[in-house]
């Protein structure tokens, strides 16, 4: 048996300073619902756990109309979905939150987590790159920004450096006439990883898209910015034309392996599949917004 | 024969509140893991990680060293067993088999075979030490399906293994002398199915291909064993049959059945993955040597891979039916996969197969072959789910080619008292018919599908169910209750069941009567619960124990009232003097008066009833296929099933609603995963895909009730029949929501993708 330290501190120059001093060995935990699982399964094993949730920016949940939202890299799941104007604001990560784990797994698991343990299949990572979501990197050399669709670099691997954490993500006010989505595909209704997710989202002026971005899960080593898919759509109307030319841009963007979870050739068509239907969904909640 | 109702119950057909209720709601209950003895070791399992390789040479003696480690074994600590067949009730074992599954001598035949075990001061050590154990494999390439098995240039697993042929279920064969994955043939005849088929206007001939399933238990397997210094050894386990556990443990460790002492504790499912024993032996074993109890619980990992799933199948199955409906003839050749040892359920498949049908002319052809995969142990019906829904499926490809509705095709076609069985079994009276009249009588049946991409589908199967011996006894306490012993571990509320029969016996209520489930040591003996046998044999039993009790208190009632004891009656619960009708007494207040009238009252009994009720049963199902996706949603499920007697027509239901949804699982999702080399890679309930409550629908269950006229109480088994419908009934149903006819399980979202585009791209190459 391993012994593991696990260690507590309540500023972000703490955490840095318990990250540096064990490296590879060391391992933020926030909810804990990925980590936990994967010490116990012998799928890692670290030296030292630095609990991040006692830092307060961790935390810290706020909303602007006007600024937009800062989410804390430990803020869990059920926060966001119980507040009703970043619900309303953000409808995609509204989609996420509710569908990573049961009921039990929300109340633990933040998307701080979900973005750090860089799976594929991460449901709220679509999300966030279609609400346009920032990373707040703190590490021994200060603070950095990083754009979400550029965070993870392979699975289970991020841009993260040595001492480096995620402290929050921000997402800027959605504009007028906006509308996101976040869709996944699971043979069963609950408890399963994605065998294909599809985040959208638009803003709309009258009938025309001026802004879409889509990104996608579980068909490539990290979450996909399918950026050409988003701007297949651009200036146009969406017709049902326009919409299957982006979900054929999002198909050719998707890199996906045959697993036990689905084949290729299948991945491929269920990204056609749900790009389609979480624009419709987009542009329905972008209409009503 | 008597319907339910002139039996007039008083007990029987209510729902009291289960005795062990209040225990498992409270958590209080007592499960194998939560038995606990001072000095107790820690026990944990080297596994292969390959499927197939002999074991050149395993060193334990790092293992030995570290600190904590108090005993490490290998298959050599273990006696060499008999090369001998012993009847396991549900399917027949070898105990040389058995014992090298439990433990691997020389060659280790899955990924997940046993290979090495250690005992230490907690479960950490006993990891940590696993590690230090080097075992040296000569990888040989493994064989994973069965038809691949059955070729001749195929790797042999057993060298020395030749093929026996067969001609029924349990017949002991002869042996042809060749070598071979192909353990057993079977072949069962009825009729002459040549000429048969040339009396059909239509044949559909299919193939078909299902893939290992597990029960999914949610109890993972565990032992608690004690081997003390005057060589008995205690068990303290949750298994399906203590008796059964002890006669393997004796054959597999040369040891007498007496020194065994098997005790029961509650048991989370089994589902007849917990028949055979699997860590009760190594445990036993690391006792002796260490000295110090052991206990042993699998991960869930090691439950996928290293106990007993469900056999896959590859099968080909041909009916023939005349212009106006009737079949002529069926043929099957079934290739069931047994897993590393030979014995699958292919037998009870071919049995159970055509049986809900009446057809002249049957050929079977069944196939028992070994495969690099863990050894298969019974589910539920075993066999039979695989079997009927190849039948169930080609039966619904005949009635559509006709024109038939698929219920009337069934009905018309089903079999009746005196038909015979493709083994020759005459049927004895039993609710086939009944079960499908029951459900063209539903609203279900009559209401539209109310949308597109919807499809109703129907499928009918046949269960024989088992008999085997029980063992019971009552004692009457002086406060006029009834405490019952007896031996059949409880997993499906037979508790609750005995307790009622009892209380039906004596004219008491449920509560009054006091059921416990006794070690090997304290009661007569009892076969496994499986079979869906348990409250059948047992009601035998307990009428017998009740009507040798009652006619003791006959003659102590004749004692008090200075009377021969044949004036003395018990009807209702009262004791009455046939010749002054003022002379009566209540069961409960004779109880009162055995003290002073001769000393107290117990009488056992030990049965071996024959005439288990055979299990029919009809399913429906409606279904939506998303189209895209391909996933289905399960909208609506009406099951009708003939339960004899349903003594606590609640856990009826339960067993009704629990054998849909593991068959709902078995067509939709679930399987065993392989890679290549042979391992499983989706080891875990996340990749398993069980289904969730968000999965199943509202379950209506139909309790058809023909009385077993050979059981006191009518009983017939209930627990195993409901998991035999689903799986055609699934298919049925999407072929008739969507028009692809599924011909592999599980029908996986993408597999029914990949259907439609076939058939998209045939129908534009036929346009």
């Amino acid at each position: 048996m391993r012994p593991i330290e696990y260690v507590a501190p309540t500023t972000v120059e703490e955490a840095v300073a318990a990250l540096v001093e064990k490296g590879e060995a060391a391992r933020p935990l926030a909810g804990g619902t990925d980590i936990l699982v994967q010490l116990r399964g012998g799928r890692r094993a670290v030296d030292r756990i630095v609990d991040v949730k006692k830092i307060p920016e961790l935390n810290e949940l706020s909303y602007d109309p006007q600024s937009g939202l800062r989410v804390g890299a430990a803020v869990p799941c059920h926060r966001i979905y119980e507040d009703d104007a970043i619900a309303e604001a953000y409808p995609g990560l509204m989609d996420a939150a509710t569908l990573i784990g049961g009921i039990q797994i929300q109340g633990r698991a933040s998307l701080g987590g979900n973005l750090c343990n860089a799976a594929p299949s991460g449901d709220s990572i679509p999300a966030l790159i279609a609400h346009n979501a920032i990373a707040e990197v703190a590490g021994p050399g200060g603070r950095r920004d990083v754009p979400v669709e550029d965070f993870c670099t392979a699975p289970g691997r991020t841009v993260l450096g040595p001492g480096e954490f995620l402290v929050a993500m921000r997402m800027p006010a959605p504009p007028a006439n906006f509308g996101a989505s976040y869709l996944r595909f699971i043979p069963r209704n609950e408890m399963d990883i994605a065998v294909a997710g599809a985040g959208a989202s638009v803003v709309m002026d009258g009938d025309t898209v001026t802004e879409c971005r889509v990104a996608l899960a579980s068909v490539a080593p990290t979450p996909v910015f399918a950026e050409e898919a988003g701007a297949a759509l651009v200036g146009k109307a969406p017709s049902d034309e326009a919409i299957a030319e982006a979900a054929q841009a999002a198909r050719a963007a998707a890199k996906p392996i045959s697993d036990m979870r689905g084949t290729a050739e299948y991945r491929t068509h269920l990204v056609g599949v749900l790009t389609t239907r979480a624009l419709r969904n987009a542009i329905q909640r972008a209409k009503e917004a | 024969m008597t319907t339910v109702e002139e039996r007039n119950y008083k007990v029987i057909g209510t729902r009291p509140i289960r005795h062990d209720g209040a225990d498992k709601v409270t958590g209080r209950a007592i499960y194998g893991i939560d038995f606990h003895l001072t000095g107790e070791l820690w026990g944990k399992i080297l596994r292969s990680p390959h499927a197939h390789a002999n074991i050149v040479r395993i060193d334990t003696s790092k293992a030995e060293a570290l600190p904590g480690v108090r005993a490490v074994i290998t298959g050599r600590d273990l006696p060499v067993a008999a090369d001998m067949e012993i009847d396991d009730g549900e399917t027949s074992l070898n105990t040389m088999h058995l014992s090298n599954n439990v433990m691997a001598h020389r060659k280790a035949l899955y990924r997940g075979h046993a290979v090495a075990a250690v005992a230490a001061d907690n479960q950490h050590i006993a990891e940590d030490a696993l590690a230090l154990i080097e075992v040296e494999y000569e990888v040989l390439p493994p064989v994973l399906i069965g038809r691949d098995a059955m070729k001749p240039d195929a790797p042999l697993l057993h060298p020395e293994q030749t093929t026996k042929t067969m001609a029924y279920r349990f017949d002991p064969g002869t042996d042809t002398g060749d070598k071979s994955n192909v353990a057993g043939r079977t072949e069962m005849r009825l009729g002459d199915v040549d000429e048969g088929f040339k009396n059909a206007d239509v044949i559909v001939e299919r193939e078909f291909t299902t893939n290992w399933v597990h029960q999914g238990y949610i109890e993972a397997q565990n032992a608690t064993v004690l081997w003390n210094n005057d060589d008995s050894i205690q068990v303290w386990n949750s298994s399906q049959g203590t008796f059964n556990q002890r006669q393997l443990m004796a054959e597999i460790l040369k040891h007498p059945v007496s020194k065994i002492r098997i005790t029961p504790q509650e048991i989370g499912g089994g589902f007849g993955g917990k028949i055979p024993v699997y860590l009760e032996v190594p445990a036993a074993v690391l006792s002796k040597k260490s000295g110090r109890p052991v206990k042993m619980m699998m991960t869930r990992a090691e439950v996928f891979e290293g106990t007993g799933p469900a056999s896959g199948s590859q099968m080909v199955c041909k009916m023939g039916a005349t212009r106006d409906g009737k079949i002529t003839a069926a043929y099957a050749e079934l290739v069931f996969e047994a897993g590393a040892f030979p014995g699958s359920a292919v037998g009870a498949g071919a049995q159970g197969m055509f049986t809900t049908y009446n057809i002249e002319n049957v050929l079977i052809h069944a196939y028992d072959v070994v495969v690099n995969k863990p050894k298969s142990a019974a589910y539920r019906s075993p066999g039979t789910p695989q079997t009927c829904y190849a039948a169930e499926s080609v039966v619904d490809e005949l009635a559509k080619k006709l024109g038939i509705d698929p219920l009337e095709f069934r009905i018309k076609n089903a079999a009746r008292e005196g038909d015979r069985r493709a083994d020759g079994v005459q049927h004895p009276i039993m609710g086939n018919t009944e079960c499908m009249e029951a459900l063209k009588a539903t609203d279900h049946y009559k209401s539209d599908l109310g949308g597109p991409n919807r499809g109703r589908g129907v499928a009918s199967g046949y269960w024989g169910n088992a008999g085997m011996p029980a063992s019971c006894a009552v004692s009457i306490n002086p406060d006029g209750t009834v405490s019952l012993a007896e031996g059949s571990p409880d997993i499906g509320g037979s508790r609750v069941s005995l307790a009622m029969m009892t209380a039906e016996s004596f004219g008491i209520p449920a509560e009054d009567v006091i059921p416990s489930i006794k070690d090997t040591d304290s009661i007569g003996y009892n076969g496994l619960t499986a079979g869906s046998s348990t409250t059948l044999r047992n009601g035998v039993a307990i009428a017998q124990v009740a009507k040798q009790a009652v006619d003791l208190m006959r003659a102590r009632a004749a004692r008090l009232w200075e009377t021969d004891v044949d004036n003395v009656d018990f009807a209702d619960g009262v004791f009455f003097s046939k010749a002054e009708s003022e002379l009566k007494l209540t069961f409960k207040e004779m109880a009162g008066k055995l003290m002073e009238t001769g000393g107290p009252i117990s009488t056992a009994a030990s049965v071996a009833p024959r005439g288990a009720g055979p299990s029919f049963s009809t399913h429906m199902v409606d279904v939506e296929v998303d189209p895209e996706t391909g996933k289905v949603e399960v909208l609506k499920y009406t099951a009708a099933q003939d339960v004899g007697v349903a003594i606590h027509p609640s856990y009826v239901e339960g067993q009704v609603q629990g054998g849909a949804a593991q068959g709902i699982g078995w067509a939709l999702n679930e399987e065993y995963f392989y890679d290549g080399d042979g391992r499983m890679v989706n080891s875990s309930y996340l990749d398993y895909r069980m289904p969730t409550s968000l999965d199943l629908p509202d379950i209506d269950a139909i309790l058809v009730q023909v009385p077993n006229p050979d059981h006191p109480f009518g009983v017939r088994g209930v627990a195993e029949i409901s998991i035999v419908p689903p799986l055609g009934a699934l298919a049925n149903a999407i072929e008739a929501a969507v028009g692809v006819r599924m011909q592999e399980l599980p029908m996986a979202p993408h597999k029914i993708v990949k259907a439609l585009w076939d058939k998209e791209s045939e129908s534009n190459g036929a346009g």
